[in-house]
């Protein structure tokens, strides 16, 4: 069999990128989390919040140290595999992601030292400040990145010349069409998955009486962002999906299934697309209704994927389900919110085992929400690069073997694997070790900036004797 | 006429983030390299508690490097990335490693044996990498069109192995230096030990390579050996910061064989900078050809107008912080 360089990178970048892009869209959301607890704890002076806060600041410092790690990977990637692409797009997308670098770096270097380690080195009200600025960092270093995609998606403010992008306008190419729908349906999602995720880790130590009381706070405040945020991020992915409709139909005609432009056309619940024949099969669905989602109009005309040759189209397949899974997982958040709302009156949400049980195994969804929503808005602008100007194929590194890329990609898949589970496994130690213990750690440690997981005191082995100790005592 | 020099601007930060890097994170992969022979475990917390303060913060520079490469001079970028394939490869997971390591070890018992490995393996690994790149710079690369053209492995050879080599002796004699300057008594005497045959090390293999680079290119030759006899300085310099360190370490100054062989890199880059300049894509591509265009260096240089001072800013104030030596069991962990 022949190895082929351009499948073997579109399965190396979507396998680096994935793996990194759960850790940003965790740390995102924690961070606002993180900071609001901040705020409160300043206000209120409730040592309930400073334990929350410097609990999660530890997990926040895990995850994050984890994010950079594979992140360092990503930078280099355009470079190794996608020459070309980097070469032509460099005008443009070089200062954008050397700004995100740059606002990152700031970020670590400024704040996060502070937020980490400073908690009785500086004045409340500068750690208060410290945590507002991580926050802030992270939603700057995502508004670059989300930037640059969206940019790939509607290009803008852009012109081709010679194979090579010249930027005509900055706001107009920062701005592109698409970015203010994504950057708004990314901020949701990474407020959901931190919301999830401490409702989770919260409901979990309900359940084991840990901590109840600071333990319930944390997850009356998920519960009440969940019962808002996931019904508006619905609103929000209507309005991103007309969007696409408008810049890139045949992305949603992927979503849709729907391999014809007609009208009338139904909202399929499920169906097996098949590219070869370019139809469906099995298809249940429920008429009319995806025109009336996607035009609102119930007889309105819905592009179909015939509008282009068949080399042009997305794989279909893996398009459509991973939109459906997405949007399901989105319902049964919206559902857990609810349940979330009946379950307040007496207090019962915090002491029903089954929503306890059911939270527990909620907070995984987000990653999975989050990553499907990625392969629908990345596979569902195959084959192209940048929409309409630039495809995949013209952009692979033209010297790269199909050799070199296995390589390499069973590399990547073996070191992350490795990095990946002593990580997991290390925040699950964190996790276990809990809230309680997070009085202690101020107390040594204080003036190391930089070093993310310093700010976790927790061993990395399982100790039979004295689980809620850290080692080390003896430092400083 | 253009009122600034945009590339050459650019030419200027770029080159010293480079340096910058070396310089810095050669320190801390050094220790990383000397680590397997340390006297005892006890020596292997205490080196590592001096590097383990700064080292995440030196890395940036090359992520910082790597991006503004692009954003500068993407030509570079997207012909040297293809070109060095599987030397990046190896540098990245040998970075990831050890930095993991750093994380973990001090929170490892039974398993701290494995986080020895993957420090020192880590650090080794990217090192040689590191001095590979170096030689596959001198000896340039293969392009047609602005793309390069060559093989997966035309960078691996017997010259580039050597200057990893060379690159190892380095940045272990810099680690060595580092460790005379932030430790002392037993783990001290150690490191005066292995730092004047680092240094011979480094001595044979840089005079090998400083040999062999003329017949390697002739450019590289040219620019020695023809007219422009001033840069000879830098040779010399590099030769006076070698006899600097081993003055000083024989004499037991604890400060100026770190700052030598400081010294010795930069006269060593210097000499590499003058032999390809003004091309940096060897042997085709001058820094003009490979820059991007003026309106996105414009953009890139306004934020760092105002970044760079407050990295440095930070950089330094972290140095301050952890200025001193540092003893057994006082680590920060």
């Amino acid at each position: 069999m022949e190895l082929d360089p351009l499948i073997l990178s579109r399965i190396q970048f979507a396998f680096v990128v994935s793996f990194h892009a759960i850790f940003p869209v965790f740390t995102i959301g924690l961070a606002s989390f993180i900071a609001v607890l901040e705020g409160l704890a300043f206000k209120t002076g409730n040592p309930a919040w400073v334990k929350l806060s410097a609990f999660w600041t530890k997990v926040f410092a895990v995850v994050f140290g984890m994010g950079v790690v594979s992140g360092i990977v990503m930078s280099f990637q355009f470079g190794t595999n996608w020459s070309n692409f980097a070469q032509a797009t460099a005008n443009y997308l070089g200062p954008i992601l050397s700004y995100e670098v740059v606002t990152a770096f700031f970020l670590e270097a400024a704040f996060l030292g502070v937020l980490l380690f400073g908690r009785d080195k500086v004045p409340a009200g500068v750690h208060l400040f410290a945590a507002i600025m991580v926050a802030l960092g992270t939603f700057i270093s995502s508004f670059w990145i989300l930037s640059a995609n969206s940019w790939m998606q509607t290009p803008a403010g852009t012109e081709l010349r010679d194979g090579v992008f010249y930027v005509t306008s900055w706001s107009e190419a920062i701005f592109n069409p698409s970015f203010p729908y994504r950057f708004m349906h990314m901020g949701l999602a990474s407020f959901l998955t931190g919301s999830f995720v401490v409702a989770g880790v919260s409901a979990w130590y309900l359940l084991r009486n840990r901590e109840v009381e600071a333990n319930r706070k944390a997850l009356s405040m998920s519960l009440w962002l969940i019962l808002f945020i996931a019904p508006a991020q619905l609103v929000v992915g209507d309005f991103h999906g007309l969007n696409t409709l408008e810049h890139q139909p045949m992305k949603v005609a992927a979503m849709e299934g729907n391999w014809e432009t007609s009208r009338n056309v139904p909202l399929l619940l499920f169906a097996i697309p098949d590219q070869a024949n370019q139809m469906n099969h099995f298809e249940v669905g429920i008429p009319s209704l995806a025109s009336f989602v996607l035009t609102h109009d119930w007889n309105g005309e819905v592009p179909g994927l015939n509008e282009v040759a068949v080399e042009e189209q997305p794989p279909v397949a893996i398009v459509f389900w991973s939109f459906r899974v997405m949007v399901a997982l989105g319902m049964l958040m919206i559902l857990f919110g609810l349940v979330g709302l009946v379950l307040r009156s007496k207090g019962r949400y915090w002491q029903t085992p089954w929503f306890l049980q059911g939270l527990r195994f909620m907070s995984l969804t987000p990653f999975v929400a989050v990553l499907a929503g990625w392969f629908v808005t990345e596979i569902g602008r195959a084959p192209w690069l940048v929409q309409g100007m630039m495809n995949q194929a013209e952009s692979v590194t033209p010297s790269l073997t199909g050799g070199m890329a296995l390589f390499t990609l069973i590399g990547y898949v073996v070191v992350y694997a490795m990095v990946f589970s002593a990580g997991v496994y290390y925040l699950m130690r964190v996790l276990y070790v809990g809230i309680e213990d997070s009085s202690v750690d101020a107390e040594y440690e204080a003036d190391r900036p930089k070093r993310p997981f310093s700010a976790a005191h927790v061993p990395f082995e399982l100790d039979n004797n004295d689980t809620h100790k850290p080692l080390n005592q003896g430092g400083h | 006429m253009e009122l600034l020099d945009l590339p050459l601007i650019w030419a200027f930060i770029i080159g010293f983030g480079i340096i910058m890097y070396v310089l810095m994170d050669g320190f801390d992969l050094g220790v990383g390299i000397l680590f397997p022979f340390a006297p005892n475990e006890e020596s292997r917390d205490v080196m590592m508690n001096t590097v383990a303060p700064v080292w995440d913060g030196n890395e940036t520079w090359l992520v910082l490097g790597g991006a503004g490469l692009l954003a500068a001079f993407p030509l570079v970028y997207s012909i040297l990335l293809p070109a060095l394939y599987i030397g990046v490869f190896l540098l990245l997971t040998g970075l990831i490693f050890r930095g993991v390591a750093f994380e973990f070890r001090f929170k490892a018992r039974s398993s701290r044996y494995l986080w020895n490995w993957a420090f020192a393996g880590g650090s080794t690994v990217a090192s040689f990498a590191q001095g590979a790149v170096v030689g596959a710079y001198i000896q340039g690369f293969e392009t047609a069109n602005g793309v390069y053209v060559g093989g997966a492995l035309d960078w691996l050879t017997p010259f580039t192995v050597l200057t990893g080599f060379g690159m190892l002796a380095g940045y272990a004699l810099l680690g060595s230096t580092w460790l005379i300057m932030k430790t002392e008594g037993h783990l001290q005497e150690w490191a005066y030990k292995i730092t004047l045959p680092l240094l011979a090390g480094v001595l044979v293999v840089f005079g090998i390579i400083s040999v062999w680079t003329p017949f390697v290119d002739d450019m590289v030759r040219d620019r020695w050996f023809s007219n422009l006899s001033v840069i000879w300085i830098l040779p010399a310099l590099t030769l006076l910061c070698a006899f600097q360190i081993f003055q000083s370490a024989r004499n037991r100054l604890e400060g100026m064989p770190f700052v030598a062989t400081m010294g010795l890199f930069v006269t060593t880059y210097l000499g590499l900078v003058v032999s390809r300049w003004p091309y940096v894509v060897p042997p085709e591509y001058t820094l003009w050809d490979a820059a991007s265009a003026p309106g996105s260096q414009m953009f890139l240089l306004i934020g760092l107008v105002f970044v760079i001072p407050v990295v440095l800013g930070y950089t330094a104030w972290t140095y301050w912080v952890f200025r001193g030596k540092v003893r057994a069991g006082e680590g920060y962990h």
